[in-house]
């Protein structure tokens, strides 16, 4: 019965079916939101889901030649597991914030490692050179904006008592006020918010796939289903990482009649802050980015862990 | 010695929708060498234009490049008006310079547009493309196309500007100055922009001057030139402009350089349409005696150059053209190498490429060994479609 219900979080709701409709969704949002910034007239709603089954029913899964079969198709499905794990897990925390365990934010920031370096591991097994330059690229990426997220991390969880516990922080939240509220909070988020634009691989940090200079990079190779996949995992990542971000900030998902136009009404501030970022600016180099991550944003996320540790 | 990796940017790549060829040899993410590779597209436009009249040359030419459909034809007329010494009416002078400067505004704000998209910035590529409508409509009023113009002929030109369109062309002129003017300043005073612009692909004065850059690349590098000014044609003398250069020759000052252009050119069309005088717009040859002509134009890219040799009938005997493009590609070896291959690309295109002007025929010279006939490589074609056929046959 216990694993018939863990089954069911996992696969159905708050899991794969719920985040991937909502991820589907939201990825309409962004595409829309920016057609309109750019003067387009953009798709109707249903057009991620179209793109999906297309890909996921008509098109052709194509294996490059010498590219080990199982690694080259595999890794795009434990992309996708770990990002619904994030999912589930980010999502039952929020709806029971008494269930969950000691260290399950640690356990949120590992899983939501895993789906760039699958995609890292994927892009060098198809042996593609425009591929290995993409994944080189994603990991230098990963070196830069890891280290400022997890100090911008620390905030939510020194000012909550130090329980790395996604549920202590909504507990913390809701008895003393939201987090963004508070000086430290504030800094914090807007560095994490910056972090998260490189993690979601968005415009000005969208290096690794430079459509213009190395072709979508570690996406190359990739065809039919499994590329569905991939396109799948971006989604559900694009949705679950503002709702992160909303958890940490702005005092969780609440269920209440006022709580639900909050929560909406936080998330869409996220989710546009990224899609305007986006879309004002230019793509970056990749050791510019490196040098911005390590110089300006790990210095924002150490002055907001002092002002957190003094009680700002 | 172990051979370095290559990252192939063409013939067919998301960069320029155009196939064209360049082997960035790499160190890394560093581009240690550069070649390129023309020839994909080659029409024979030369050979074409030999076997056509005069006046059907000229709609050969205006089909070398869609962007320079006002500057290659300018290029030919002039260069058949100087062999058989024509004379052009000064209202047909005034309408060709109002064109060639229409163009030089739409093709620098397609540039900027294209700069952006390579750049990953599509809202300002969005924008661009956007802003640029006004003059394609401007366009449209004068000559009757948006594109490919057809408003140029031996002697004058086709079509006439009337009275009641001037007020209409000042006024979307205005409208799309102070859109430009947004987007100026959206592009000039963008901090990332100037991190990922400034310093990049630098071209210096001498290297310019070297590899004889043409247009905005080499005014960008401080090298003083333009057609317009040296070898005045149309009105250029009798209307006040500026030659704008720059000196840092990276790809930031290029853009610079286009920018500050336009609002030149919108400048040169307010006097032109001010001072336009009465009077025929085509002065009706009849003969093309024998001669060599030559004709140049400043077309957004640089020089174009025409050379037409007539033997007395009605088509010409030698038509030779250079456009800017085939000029500016050389100066890769002195931007691209060094670079990143993030670089690399906006780079590449900072010159402008037109690649459809710049295609040449490429002759394999293997020691006079003939390498292929026609049916040989017929019969390779059919080989491998045989091939294909046969793998995924096994596969399902």
């Amino acid at each position: 019965m216990k694993i018939a219900e863990q089954l069911f979080l996992f696969l159905v709701f708050p899991g794969l079916l719920f985040s991937a409709t909502m991820g589907l969704f939201v990825g309409w949002i962004d595409r829309k939101l920016t057609a309109r910034l750019q003067w387009r007239a953009g798709p109707p709603w249903y057009q991620n889901f179209v793109d999906f089954i297309k890909l996921a029913l008509y098109k052709e899964t194509l294996v490059p030649h010498g590219a080990p079969k199982i690694i080259f198709l595999g890794m795009p499905i434990v992309g996708l597991a770990a990002a619904t794990l994030v999912s589930t897990l980010v999502l039952v925390s929020n709806v029971k914030p008494h269930s969950g365990f000691i260290g399950d934010l640690i356990v949120v920031v590992y899983l939501l490692l895993i789906p760039p370096l699958s995609l890292i591991i994927g892009a060098f097994s198809s042996g593609n050179s425009f591929a290995s330059l993409g994944a080189s690229r994603e990991m230098k990426l990963m070196l830069s904006y890891e280290l400022p997220f997890i100090l911008a991390l620390a905030v939510p969880i020194m000012k909550s008592g130090s329980a790395i516990r996604l549920g202590e922080i909504i507990l913390y939240q809701q008895s003393n006020g939201t987090l963004i509220a508070s000086f430290s909070g504030a800094i914090s988020f807007f560095a994490m918010l910056l972090c998260v634009q490189a993690k979601l691989g968005f415009i000005p940090f969208d290096i690794p796939e430079a459509e213009t200079e190395i072709i979508a990079g570690p996406y190359i190779e990739y065809s039919g289903k499994a590329l569905a996949i991939l396109k799948l995992t971006k989604s559900i990542l694009m949705f679950v990482v503002p709702i992160l971000l909303v958890t940490l900030y702005f005092g969780g998902l609440a269920f209440s009649a006022a709580g639900i136009v909050k929560t909406i009404l936080s998330y869409l501030f996220i989710l546009i802050l990224m899609i305007v970022i986006k879309n004002t600016n230019p793509r970056v180099r990749i050791d510019q980015a490196l040098r911005f991550f390590w110089t300006v944003i790990t210095l924002l996320a150490v002055i907001s862990v002092i002002f957190a540790y003094l009680g700002y | 010695m172990k051979a370095k990796p290559v990252i192939p940017i063409g013939p067919y790549h998301p960069l320029q929708e155009e196939p064209e060829f360049w082997k960035l040899v790499v160190d890394g993410e560093t581009v240690v060498d550069v070649d390129v590779r023309i020839g994909y597209n080659h029409r024979g436009i030369e050979k074409i234009s030999e076997s056509k009249s005069f006046d059907q040359s000229i709609f050969i030419v205006e089909r070398i490049c869609g962007i320079c459909s006002s500057s290659h034809p300018i290029a030919c007329v002039q260069a058949i008006e100087d062999l058989a010494g024509i004379e052009v009416p000064e209202r047909a002078l005034y309408i060709r310079t109002i064109t060639q400067e229409l163009e030089r505004i739409h093709s620098h704000m397609l540039w900027l547009g294209l700069a952006g998209h390579f750049l990953g910035y599509n809202t300002v590529f969005m924008w661009g493309w956007k802003y640029r409508e006004p003059i394609c409509d401007i366009m449209e009023m004068v000559t009757g196309n948006r594109q490919n113009y057809a408003m140029h002929k031996v002697g004058g030109v086709r079509r006439d500007i009337e009275k009641e369109h001037v007020s209409y062309i000042l006024t979307r002129l205005d409208e799309f100055l102070k859109q430009l003017d947004i987007l100026k300043g959206a592009v000039l005073d963008d901090p990332v922009l100037h991190t990922r612009l400034e310093g990049i692909g630098i071209l210096t004065k001498e290297a310019a001057i070297e590899y004889s850059a043409l247009g905005p690349t080499a005014r960008a590098s401080g090298y003083d030139i333009d057609v317009r000014r040296d070898h005045p044609y149309g009105v250029y003398d009798k209307v006040k402009w500026n030659v704008i250069t720059q000196e840092k020759g990276d790809v930031f000052a290029k853009a610079v350089v286009r920018i500050l252009e336009m609002y030149e050119s919108a400048r040169i069309i307010r006097q032109c349409l001010d001072r336009l005088p009465d009077g025929p717009i085509d002065s009706k040859p009849k003969e093309i005696p024998p001669g060599e002509g030559i004709g140049v134009a400043e077309a957004p890219r640089g020089e174009v150059f025409h050379y037409v040799k007539s033997d007395g009938t009605n088509s010409p005997v030698r038509h030779k053209i250079r456009a800017p493009t085939y000029m500016n590609f050389p100066t890769f070896r002195e931007t691209v190498i060094g670079e990143t291959v993030s670089d690399a690309t906006i780079i590449l295109a900072a010159i402008d490429p037109c690649y459809c002007c710049t295609e040449r025929m490429i002759v394999v010279d293997d020691s006079n060994k003939e390498l292929f006939r026609a049916q040989e490589l017929v019969r390779l074609s059919q080989e491998k479609t045989a091939r294909i056929r046969e793998r995924f046959r096994m596969k399902q």
